[in-house]
């Protein structure tokens, strides 16, 4: 009986098909354009100056690919198969061909004043109305230009994804993962999940030695990706516990991205650091006054109204120049309603919060880019198991510094290092490979070690 | 090692019994495993500690050796076993097994497979990652290392999510058992192309396959094969780099006002000579960072792809 509700749990964290009201992440022409949305009848994608149904694309195994097509009733997105030849090893031995061919093209003799192209905007106009696919106007563009056949193969397939992308749009469907969620918020709106990076991310949960049947205690001002990323490593085991000091929680929106299963969500708790603090025993607790130790950036400015739970309503953000954005429900239909009974965020409950008093968290992470990283650390460590670990992220080094001393000094934790890591891409084709022209250079720093246990006290 | 026991983990309310393994740590460069057994002794450098003393005390205790000198024991984690598990082979370290984890996107109840098994080092972090519902198939050629490993994850308390086999997946590829079953592969071969088609095969569609290797032909190589099959093919390194922290005094200098040869104000302590018309000033003790001069230059290139949707 229970390796069936195993079973059918572990369905529920990892769907491989998209069903109606999940949130799916769209890959817009290869990286070009990422949106979040969530697939309902009415909802629809923007691209270029159309609309398009997103109803396709429910249920589409995640991974599969989309290009605008031109129906009867106007553009819709189709589903594309990969054709056999797309797949046999023929194409191999072509392209090593092609090779060979190129070694003797450059692009001394091309000019470019324009004049290339014999199709005009009216001609491809006219070929739309007429039914043509996406993928026969760029073969007529390609036919129709001067300079094609002068070109070395890889400048020629530069040219041909160019039009593509254009006038065959293609929608990658691509499920929402702590990885794919981190790395989208990273490239479009970083402020938004404190510049943390997905190679920081991964080592915070790797410190903090996230697993299952843990208790974690957690302070996330980054948007909540940290505490979606611990949650999704729980897989609806344990507990993750939001943290704030003062009266309001911190915003945790990115939750909503993750489709996590109504277990999951009820295992995203929030407790202020009063709430922990208070019926400890009888000692009188001192109370951390946000203003006196915190130096809040404009960040916390925006999210002054207390978000006491969060709903799976969708809001449209302000889209620049439509990079990220959320696409709006002109309806929420029966099945988004049914998810509102567990939401994430909830208030734990007080038989939970004495759980973890007499317990303690298995680990501590915080992240928390531009608030002091010692005010936090000596505040929350008492509530932390003796030999558990924990893992700060912050944007400066000079607080981590101060905070690790100040652990040193107090014999409170061994193991104690201070890391930055370092990532870098490659672009690997044959007789191209290096890495890649842009690379990010800064991931941020992390503070990790382990708690140790100091006689008679906690 | 306290995963799929929810009644062993890390808590005030834990203590060491016989029987369990904890890590010893003199020093953040010094630790070893050790299974507590009540009528053993552990000897180092600092004198001999009784593991009775040790039974009943909290993980995290500082215990003390008949000659004063202690240790603290630490309750077993994957990072820590990475650090003190015996190389049969090189290993993989903590940066490149946390990228690896986040970006085959596993969660518990996935199925994974790996080949080959070394020193156990990256699978005892995907037994982590697909706790308590998933499970870790993990193959090596050789039949020592196979074995070795099957001991190490019955001391960690593993055996339950990772089984060992013997088998040369470059050559037979994976048994056609999990054909469609695995959510994630990993490779760390030296011709990871060769057991490419297989996983292709292995793979449950839009599954994503890791392959580690030291060497760039490798890459080139293996990323060829790649393209037939596969999509979102990216190839990374990632390196930590670590600080030292240290509370120190900084002189500050301070030249005099009557007009010095307009040198730059400095931090380094001046001698003073003849000559000399700046003055010393002591700066109050302060916290600096600098990272450490060394670090390491390379482990391998990771390689991600997704799996090709067909249907």
């Amino acid at each position: 009986m229970s390796q069936n509700k195993n079973l059918e749990e572990d369905a529920n964290q990892n769907p491989r098909v998209t069903w109606e009201g999940c949130s799916v992440l769209l890959d817009v022409n290869d990286g070009d354009r990422l949106v979040f949305a969530r697939l309902t009848p009415a909802s629809s994608l923007a691209i270029g100056n159309k609309k398009y149904a997103l109803q396709p694309l429910i249920g589409c195994p995640f991974g599969s690919l989309f290009q605008v097509e031109n129906g009867k009733e106007g553009p819709y997105l189709s589903l594309v198969l990969p054709t056999t030849t797309e797949v046999s090893g023929d194409n191999v031995q072509e392209k090593v061909y092609c090779q060979i061919k190129d070694e003797s093209k450059d692009n001394r003799a091309l000019v470019d004043n324009n004049t290339a192209q014999s199709l005009t905007g009216e001609d491809i106009d006219s070929m739309r109305r007429q039914g043509a696919t996406g993928d026969e106007i760029v073969q007529a563009l390609i036919a129709n230009s001067a300079t094609f056949e002068k070109k070395t193969s890889f400048s020629q397939e530069k040219y041909r994804l160019k039009k593509q992308k254009k006038y065959a749009p293609k929608v990658l469907l691509r499920r929402p993962f702590t990885r794919s969620i981190c790395e989208t918020y990273f490239k479009k709106y970083p402020a938004r999940s404190g510049y943390l990076r997905v190679g920081t991310l991964s080592l915070l949960l790797s410190m903090g030695n996230v697993s299952p049947h843990s208790d974690v205690l957690v302070v996330d001002m980054v948007g909540g990706i940290l505490t979606g990323a611990v949650a999704e490593r729980l897989g609806g085991t344990g507990f993750v516990c939001n943290t704030y000091l003062g009266v309001t929680p911190y915003p945790i929106d990115i939750v909503r991205m993750f489709n996590f299963s109504s277990e999951t969500c009820r295992r995203i708790v929030r407790c202020s650091l009063t709430d922990l603090c208070s019926s400890h025993n009888g000692t009188s607790v001192q109370i951390c006054q946000p203003e006196e130790v915190c130096n809040f950036e404009s960040q916390s400015k925006e999210e002054k109204s207390p978000l006491c739970s969060i709903s799976m309503d969708e809001t449209v953000l302000s889209s620049e120049k439509g990079m990220l954005d959320l696409v709006p429900e002109t309806s929420i239909s029966p099945a988004t309603k049914a998810c509102k009974s567990t939401k994430a965020g909830e208030k734990a409950s007080q038989e939970t919060i004495n759980l973890w008093k007499e317990n303690g968290f298995s680990s501590l992470i915080i992240a928390t880019p531009d608030v002091d990283a010692w005010s936090i650390v000596k505040e929350l460590l008492p509530f932390l198991s003796f030999s558990a670990p924990f893992a700060i992220y912050h944007q400066y080094i000079q607080p981590l510094a101060t905070c690790m001393h100040n652990l040193q000094l107090g014999k409170m934790a061994v193991g104690l290092q201070i890391s930055e890591p370092w990532l870098r891409e490659y672009q690997v084709l044959p007789s191209r490979t290096h890495p890649l022209m842009q690379m990010s250079a800064f991931g941020g720093y992390i503070l990790s070690g382990t708690k140790i246990c100091i006689d008679g006290q906690r | 090692m306290l995963l799929v026991d929810p009644a062993k983990k890390i808590s005030f309310n834990r203590y060491i019994s016989d029987g369990d393994l904890v890590i010893v740590y003199e020093r953040h460069d010094n630790m070893k495993a050790v299974k507590v057994c009540k009528d053993s002794v552990l000897q180092n450098r600092f004198g001999v500690f009784k593991h009775s003393d040790w039974i009943g005390r909290p993980f995290g205790s500082k215990v003390f050796s008949n000659k004063g000198g202690f240790v603290y024991l630490l309750a077993p984690t994957p990072e820590l076993w990475t650090l003190v598990l015996s190389h049969r082979t090189q290993i993989l370290y903590l940066a490149d097994i946390s990228f690896v984890i986040m970006y085959l996107e596993i969660v518990p109840g996935c199925l994974v497979l790996e080949s080959g098994t070394g020193s156990g080092s990256l699978t005892t972090s995907l037994a982590r990652a697909v706790a308590p519902t998933g499970h870790v198939y993990t193959f090596d050629f050789h039949e020592q290392r196979a074995v070795s490993a099957r001991e190490d994850f019955e001391r960690t308390g593993l055996k339950s999510l990772v089984t060992v086999g013997v088998r040369d997946i470059q050559g037979e590829g994976f048994p056609d058992d999990f054909c469609g079953k695995a959510d994630s592969v990993f490779l760390d071969l030296p011709q990871p192309w060769l057991a490419v088609p297989s996983v292709g095969k292995m793979l449950k569609q839009d599954g994503i396959l890791c392959s580690f290797s030291p060497c760039i032909e490798q890459v080139q190589r293996c990323c060829e094969t790649l393209r037939a099959n596969f999509t979102d093919i990216r190839t990374f390194e990632v390196l930590l780099r670590t600080y030292e922290v240290r509370e120190g005094k900084m002189e500050s200098c301070q030249a005099d006002e009557s007009g010095s040869t307009g040198s730059l104000p400095c931090k380094r302590r001046q001698r003073s000579s003849e000559g000399s018309n700046a003055k010393e000033v002591s700066g109050s003790p302060t916290i600096m960072a600098r990272p450490s001069a060394e670090a390491r230059g390379h482990t391998g290139y990771l390689t991600f792809a997704r799996l090709r949707c067909l249907s």
